[in-house]
This record gives C-alpha cells, structure tokens and sequence, in this order.
C-alpha cells in the first residue's frame, strides 16, 4: 500500500472541472484509489465522491493507492496533484 | 414599460422579443413493476442513451464555445457512469418493485441533496447537474420530446433557470440574451454567456406568465436591467448604446493586435489603469498592451485588517499570470488622503492631500509596506511584474525605498524563495519630484506621471471642491510644461516615462504628449480603443 498527502493549493479547490481530470487520472489504474479529508475516505475514481469532499484550498487530502500498480499509481497522481491542483 | 433589475453577468445591449423557456414539469408517476431484471434492463439502454447524447452535446459544446466550456458535459457523462448513482437507482428497482422513472427522480434527489447543502457557492451549484443529467435520462424513458425549438428569430429567452445541456442546444444564432429568475454567477448559462458574448442577467424577480411571450423588450446587461415593452426614449437611448457598443467591437477588430504606432512611425505603449483584479477581464477585452497603474488599494479598503502577504500575492500572482507576459506596474499602498481603511488608525487631518498618506505611510510603518513588498516580488515569478511608489518629494524617500526593498529581496534570497529583479519606478505627481526629476532619473527605472495629484498641487485647486472648477484648467501650460520637463529629463537618463492620469485619456492632448516623446499612455480599460485610433491616425511630421 502506498499513501502520500497532498495540500490542494488551488484557489478554487478541487471544484468539478478538476474533480473529473482526477477521477479520469486514477480510473486508469487497476489499483484502488482513495482520497481521504477531514476523516472522510472516498474512491477516487467515483465523481460524487470526489466532488462531495469539497475541497478547498489549503486543505490536507490523504491519498491511500493499493493494489498492483500501486508505484506508477502514486508517483503519476501526485504529479497530477502538483501540475494541476 | 415595466422593467425589472437583476444581477449581470455579462454587458451588452439586446432588443428583441421574450421567449419564455418553461420547464416541462416533468410529473414523474410512480407504479410498481412485476421483473425489476426487465425494469433495470431498461433502465440500463436509457442511460445509455442519455450517455450518446452528452457526448454529442460535448462535440457541439466544444466546438461553438471551447474545451474548457464544454468540460462539464464530460462531467455529466461521469456522473452517468458513477457507480453510487447507478448503484442507488438499481437499487430503489429491485428492492422497492418501482419503475424507472421513479428510481432516478428518487436518486436525483438525494444526490442533489447532497450538494445543496453544501456550505460552498460553486458546489451548491453542482446539484443542478445531478437534476440535469437525471431528468435527461426520464425523459428519454417517458419518451418525452426533447427538442427545445426556439422561434426562427432572435429572441430573448426567458426561465426559471437554465441547464447547461439547454444552453448549448439552442441554436446560437436566434438568441440574443439570456434572462432568468434563477441561477449564479457560477453558473454555466452565466460562463456561455460571457463566451457568447451575449447579455445575461440572472436574479431577475419577474413572473414568468405566458403573456410575456412574443413582448417586445430590451436587456441592458451593463446596468443590469429588463425593460419589458419600452417606450420610444428608452428604445432609442438602448439602440444608441448598443450602436456605440458595436463600433467598440468595430473598433477592437480593426486594433486587435496591431502596434500603436503614428502615420509617420512614433509608437507609444498604451496600457490601462485597474483598481480591483476584476478589471483584468476588461483589460483583455480592450486589448491593452499592460497595467500600467493597478491600484493595490482596493486589497487594504476590501479588508477589515491588514491583508496578508499570501492572500497578496495571490492577488498579483493572478494579475502576472492573466496578462502572460504583458507588463504589470502595481502601485504600492495609496491610502490616505480620501481613501481611508479605519485599522490603519491615522488621524484626521487638516489637509489630507498634503497629509500622511502613500509612501509617506510605507515609510513611516516598514512593516506594512515590507508586506507588501515581499508579496509583489514573490509573484513576479509568475509574470512580467513592476513596482512603482507613490508620492515622492525627494531623493532621501528613494534611497530609503530602494534600501528597504533590497532588504526584502536578502530575506527572499536568505529562504531560497525565487523571484525576479523587477523593474523599479516612481509615480512623478508632485511639482517637487518634477524639479528634481533629473535626479529622481538616476535612481529609478522608470516614471509614471499622476496628472490628477500633479494639477491639483500646481494649480493648488483642490479637485473635490466642486466650487473650485472655473479655476481648475486641465490643459493649464504650467503641468504640460513639467511633464515635458520629466520627458527630457527622463530621456537623458535612459529611462522610459508614462502618463497614467487622467490627461492620459484626453485626446486633444496625444499629440502634444508624444511629441513631448511620452513612451506609455496608461488609461482605464474603456479608454484603450479610442486612443490607440487616434495614435494611428496622427501624423507627428506634419
């Protein structure tokens, strides 16, 4: 299992164009991905999931990655994070 | 004539007939099924169905109004495939023995719930894509017609609200406005209407009767009203609007990338004058070259404390990156005189214009004025940014500024945060700094000329005593001599000198000012057009 945090630094937070690029980006691996905030987990690859968390700017996101490509998994989405959010 | 206010979101002028857009309430009729298999089954080609015509609706979308635009399509058909919602419709099928149509209206609820309640404006709005994308799919389960027929001519509609998958099949050329009750300014009918380039209003109080339908109206998206049946003078003061308006556009077309550069080929920057980040839109849409003046004041007048140095640099980080490349002059802290923020607890004076206010303050708390600072350079990584300080009288004010500001870039240096050497002006608006002007240019990278603060101090007229105007002279020979004045001494220095007062917008002056060798014109944003035209027609030989 791999696990990373992410501080989202965005100014408008992981609103719905971004929420459904990071939902595209994990849904490509067979891993299980999930976004934890505030004590709330979610799959990754679930739009509403994604997009109930609500996250703002400056909120701590924990990303857990299990599963067979759990490596390439977590190094891309945290370069996905970083360009993008 | 009835008219009717509301919130604009995007200006502009229409005049043509209502078209009232109701929602076909969609009565969805429960009833219980005997094989919840066949039900999800036809569920399943519904969905399906639904998930074709999202993503001709994306082709459409993006190909009349942009990628960006035409993501949230893509969204809905995500929203199609989640598996929370599909799961929580095949559920309601199979447990509770109920159609379809009801099973997704249930859903749909409960998502859009979900949203609604969420304590963030933008995600609020997110429900509405739930209600989209759910009663898309119930009615091509009921069957229902889906086309929207507008009438064969332009018309302005009128709803309760709108989905962003009714916007984008309009047919783009039969709508001149967009009115409606509801909606945001994060709307997607609101952001296809900026990209449209059509006047939108949302908020508007207006009872949706089916006599509305065919009324003449006009929709002023400047001020942000309907009038429903105008009379003649309102029509005839609207159309001279919009005319104007079009040469505007006429105008920007014609301009729109060309050099501002005189007949006999003396070219001059023309830049514009900004007072809050929300000008930058009309910055880009007036094709200014730059900012030559942004008011960093209104980020101290819109707090209650002193802001901080994040939330200003991400203020001027956004400002670098919107105008990409483009030359950005942020004018450190004009408060004093007649802007006044009260935590910055200064007393009432006498003679504000001549009090403690500007530099005078920076200089006077280094903390504030550090802040501010650091924050500038911290963004001017993102961008082509300047600095210039404002109300300068004399030498010693410089060499403190310039000691200060290298202190702040040591303690950016000391924390290896990056930033670039950017450039370092001065605002030259009082008749010391012009009389000195020659020595102000070693120091500096550059002028910028406060006609409005240099007048009222030449002439000593204040300019907010209405009494005072017959002996106010905007053209008075006195300042147009000192800004030829700062032009040569400027010049011999090799540095580059601007106007950004508001003689900088008189076009009876251009001539004269670039005669004088004035580098950079900075005006507000609707100024821009306008004078880069009248550049272009001038012929400095003759």
């Amino acid at each position: 299992m791999k696990e990373f945090k992410y501080v989202v630094t965005d100014p408008e937070g992981i609103h719905a164009r971004p929420a459904g690029e990071f939902v595209k980006a994990a849904s490509k691996f067979s891993s299980d991905v999930k976004l934890t905030k505030d004590g709330k987990t979610v799959s990754a690859k679930k739009i509403f999931g994604v997009m109930g968390l609500a996250v703002k700017q400056g909120q701590e996101l924990t990303i857990t990655i299990e599963g067979p490509d759990e490596d390439t998994a977590s190094a891309e989405l945290e370069e996905f994070l970083k360009n993008n959010l | 004539m009835i008219e009717y206010g509301g919130k604009s979101v995007y200006g502009g002028i229409a005049v043509g007939k209502i078209h009232l857009m109701s929602k076909s309430e969609q009565q969805i009729v429960k009833y219980s099924i005997e094989n919840g298999d066949d039900e999800t089954e036809r569920f399943e080609a519904a969905k399906k169905e639904a998930g074709n015509q999202l993503a001709e609706l994306y082709d459409k979308a993006k190909k009349e109004v942009g990628e960006a635009n035409a993501a949230i399509f893509e969204i809905h058909q995500m929203m199609l495939d989640d598996d929370d919602y599909l799961d929580s419709i095949k559920n309601i099928i199979s447990e509770q023995h109920v159609n379809a149509e009801y099973a997704v209206g249930v859903t749909a609820d409960n998502f859009s719930e979900m949203f609604s309640s969420m304590d963030d404006a933008y995600m609020k709005e997110r429900a509405a894509d739930v209600k989209d994308i759910s009663e898309r799919i119930i009615r091509i389960l009921t069957g229902a017609d889906t086309e929207k027929n507008t009438s064969d001519e332009p018309v302005i509609i009128l709803a309760d609200d709108l989905a962003p998958s009714e916007t984008v099949q309009l047919d783009k050329n039969l709508v001149l406005s967009f009115v409606t009750v509801h909606g945001s300014t994060n709307s997607h009918t609101a952001i296809l209407a900026r990209t449209m380039n059509i006047p939108a209003l949302i908020g508007v109080n207006i009872e949706l009767s089916e006599e509305l339908e065919g009324k003449m109206a006009v929709v002023d998206g400047f001020d942000g009203i309907i009038y429903i049946e105008p009379d003649e003078e309102t029509l005839i003061k609207m159309r001279k609007r919009k005319d104007d308006e079009t040469e505007k556009q006429k105008l920007l077309q014609e301009l729109k990338g060309k050099e501002n550069i005189t007949k006999d080929g003396k070219s001059v920057l023309v830049y514009a004058n900004i007072g809050n980040v929300k000008d930058l839109a009309y910055v880009l849409k007036n094709d200014a070259g730059g900012i030559g003046l942004f008011r960093s004041e209104f980020i101290y007048l819109e707090n209650k404390t002193y802001p901080t140095e994040n939330e200003q640099f991400q203020i001027y980080k956004k400002a670098a990156e919107t105008m990409a490349g483009k030359r950005v002059i942020i004018r450190t802290l004009d408060i004093g005189a007649d802007k006044q923020a009260d935590y910055f607890n200064l007393d009432k004076e006498e003679n504000p214009a001549m009090g403690l206010r500007a530099i005078r303050i920076c200089l006077t708390r280094p903390e504030v004025f550090k802040t501010q600072l650091r924050a500038i350079y911290r963004a001017s990584k993102y961008g082509k940014l300047a600095v210039m300080y404002p109300m300068i009288t004399s030498l010693e004010e410089v060499k403190k500024i310039k000691a200060i500001s290298s202190e702040v870039k040591a303690e950016l240096d000391e924390k290896n945060i990056p930033y670039n050497n950017i450039e370092e002006g001065i605002m030259i608006e009082t008749p010391a700094a012009v009389m000195i002007s020659d020595m102000l240019a070693k120091e500096v990278d550059f002028f910028s000329i406060g006609t409005n603060d240099l007048s009222q101090y030449t002439m000593a007229v204040d300019r907010q005593n209405p009494k005072l105007d017959e002996f106010f002279n905007p053209h008075h020979e006195a300042v147009l001599r000192m800004i030829e004045m700062v032009c040569r001494n400027a010049h011999k220095e090799n540095i580059w000198v601007g106007i950004c007062g508001e003689l900088g917008a008189d076009l009876e002056l251009t001539e004269r000012f670039l005669e004088m060798g004035v580098d950079e014109l900075s005006v507000s944003p609707s100024y821009v057009l306008p004078l880069r035209n009248k550049i272009r027609n001038l012929d400095l030989s003759k």
